[in-house]
């Protein structure tokens, strides 16, 4: 089957004071219809660059400076304006991580779901006041007619979040972006959260990719996962040989720091040692070598290319996955 | 909400007393003799004791000082030492519409040159325009106004007859283009930078990020979801300068030939009559003390999150 989402071989970079920094390094994958894909990364990983790059919505000091984004087989990165426009919303949503800032704070919650129903629907005010009330009440928020006329801060993050689902999914898209969509709330909340995206997405068919710092919420969620550091995807593969049998130092190191759910609690949780790569300060080789246990002197040496779903010296030693 | 406006309203009033008491010492301290200026240069010792008996002058300081604020009770703000005896009220009735269409047109300009060069200074910042927009809110800020109006005058006025020379006449805005345009020119300046930095951050917003992730029309992303956020803050301003302006604009009434508050205030300085000072001074703090309460309600009108709080 054709993938909805095909990215190849990404680059983003950011104009700093000190030059041009890569923040995203050739990440390539694809993304099915209907297909759940995970991000895993360490904050600066660019899992979130390569999502805002995939929606062309890169701030001003950032530039993709080359590599391909398609959907559906359409070139994403040279859509008109207009096309631009279009596709967004309608074909390809988004969820922010922090609903509090997400939401337009002077703008009333029906406004805001509204607006997207009557751009790219075309509906009337009134049907689209309609379908927003629907909408709202689908992902569980009480009384929802009435608080159509309500501004966000009237809502808890949770509840937020929920409308900012609502939006995304108001026009059935064909792909959804959410970028640490639970990050921001409450761990009781945030499994309800991932529950209502996984209702809402499999009812409409809709791929989704979800980015997370947490292995843990990916895995409950996604098919497959990508693990990115320092701006690469450093192992792919499906959720169970990335949970099960994780290759790669860094992705072994991530699971690591999940407590087991059962046997005698570690005293003290694991961490990974050192600190990922700062923009800027890139090293020859392997971007993870000064924190692996594993390094050898080719790591330090010659970045290594992704081979069997992974991209890792020591690793891909051990040639394919078991 | 109604209590944080009762509550308001105190502290108001309060300001007020603190004001009235201040204008009071101010008046009381000021070097000269009232009553001399009154009697003449030629009038003898015991004319100026006796006129300074009837103004008052020679109680104590604390009576004087009630019987003050009796009059002002009774909306008396005494009566000038130079305009031979005209109510202080009186004169700053008349002056006060001058005043108010100043401060309106120049407000006006303000928002007119300001905002948009704002706007578009920030939404292609380091392009040719935000240049511009800065080179321009530049010079507006460091071109004295008294300078500006004579060259306006000199120009449009003088040598090429577009614009009337001096006071006002009919129709009324044709006076007052070259004067509001003078006021406003400097405070544009100030508006333009100030829009231009909310602009920025309003942009720069996980909000209208997503309002471009939820495929809005630019235009619609602007003026639903930006414009709104950053203007906000602007409501501050234009009550403070309306506030402000109310007060007298003394060198662009001066400067025009105005018969406003500024150009009343102006001349009793020169004239040291105190009482017409001493009420354009309390007027000038009413109306700043009015419209920081009326910019505080605004809010509370704009901004749902502000209306809760209270």
């Amino acid at each position: 089957m054709d993938a909805l989402l095909d990215v190849d071989d990404l680059v983003v970079r950011f104009a700093t004071p000190t030059g041009d920094h890569p923040a995203v390094r050739g990440v390539s994958f694809s993304v099915a219809a209907g297909e759940r894909l995970g991000i895993v990364g360490e904050s600066g990983s660019g899992k979130s660059v390569t999502a805002q790059a995939v929606m062309r919505l890169l701030g001003p000091a950032a530039t993709v400076a080359s590599g391909a984004v398609r959907f559906e087989g359409r070139d994403v990165l040279g859509f008109p304006r207009d096309e631009l426009r279009r596709w967004r919303g309608a074909q390809a949503a988004m969820v922010f991580q922090d609903p509090l800032s997400s939401l337009n704070p002077l703008v009333r919650i029906g406004r805001q779901v509204t607006e997207t129903l009557r751009e790219h629907l075309g509906m009337d005010r009134r049907a689209a006041a309609v379908r927003a009330a629907e909408l709202l009440a689908e992902v569980g928020i009480p009384d929802a007619a009435a608080r159509l006329r309500d501004y966000p801060m009237t809502f808890s993050g949770g509840m937020r979040q929920r409308v900012a689902v609502a939006i995304a999914v108001s026009c059935s898209p064909r792909l959804l972006i959410a970028d640490e969509p639970t990050t921001a709330l409450d761990v009781t909340v945030q499994a309800q959260v991932l529950d209502l995206m996984d209702r809402m997405t499999a009812e409409l068919g809709t791929a989704v990719i979800l980015i997370s710092h947490d292995l843990g919420v990916v895995s409950t969620f996604c098919d497959r996962v990508l693990v990115m550091y320092g701006g690469r995807v450093v192992e792919s593969g499906t959720t169970e040989e990335i949970v099960g049998a994780p290759r790669h130092p860094y992705t072994r190191a991530l699971l690591g720091s999940i407590p087991a759910m059962t046997g005698p609690l570690p005293r003290r949780l694991p961490s990974i040692p050192g600190s990922p790569p700062q923009a800027g300060a890139h090293v020859p080789g392997c971007s993870f070598a000064p924190r692996c246990p594993l390094a050898e002197d080719l790591c330090h040496e010659v970045e290594p290319s992704m081979e069997y779903g992974v991209a890792c010296h020591v690793a891909a030693r051990a040639g394919e996955r078991p | 909400m109604t209590g944080w406006v009762l509550r308001r309203i105190g502290q108001m009033a309060l300001v007020l007393l603190g004001v009235v008491t201040l204008a009071f010492l101010m008046a009381y301290a000021v070097p000269g003799d009232p009553a001399r200026l009154i009697a003449g240069p030629n009038a003898d010792a015991a004319t100026v004791a006796s006129i300074r008996h009837q103004l008052g002058l020679d109680a104590p300081l604390w009576s004087q000082y009630t019987a003050f604020l009796g009059r002002l009770a009774r909306g008396d703000l005494g009566t000038s030492y130079a305009l031979h005896g005209a109510p202080v009220a009186e004169q700053l009735a008349q002056a006060l519409p001058t005043s108010a269409l100043i401060a309106v047109g120049g407000i006006v300009w303000q928002l007119v040159l300001g905002v948009p060069a704002g706007i578009v200074a920030a939404y292609r910042p380091k392009s040719a325009a935000d240049r511009l927009a800065t080179l321009g809110a530049l010079i507006g800020l460091s071109a004295p106004p008294f300078w500006v109006g004579l060259l306006l005058l000199y120009y449009l006025a003088y040598r090429f007859s577009i614009f009337p020379l001096n006071g006002l006449g009919d129709p009324l805005w044709w006076y007052l283009a070259l004067p509001t345009f003078t006021l406003g020119l400097a405070g544009a300046a100030w508006y333009a930078r100030m829009t231009r930095a909310q602009m920025l951050e309003v942009l720069r917003s996980p909000y209208i990020q997503m309002a471009r992730a939820k495929g809005l029309r630019e235009r619609t992303i602007l003026t639903r979801h930006a414009l709104r956020n950053a203007l906000t803050p602007l409501i501050t301003m234009i009550g403070m300068d309306f506030g402000y302006f109310l007060g007298g604009v003394l060198i662009i009434e001066s400067v025009f030939g105005l018969p406003g508050v500024g150009k009343l205030t102006y001349d009793a300085i020169d004239q040291l009559d105190v009482p017409i000072v001493t009420g354009a001074v309390l007027v000038a703090a009413f109306f700043v003390v009015v419209m920081n309460f009326l910019v505080d309600l605004t809010y509370a009108v704009v901004d749902p999150r502000v209306r809760n709080r209270r």
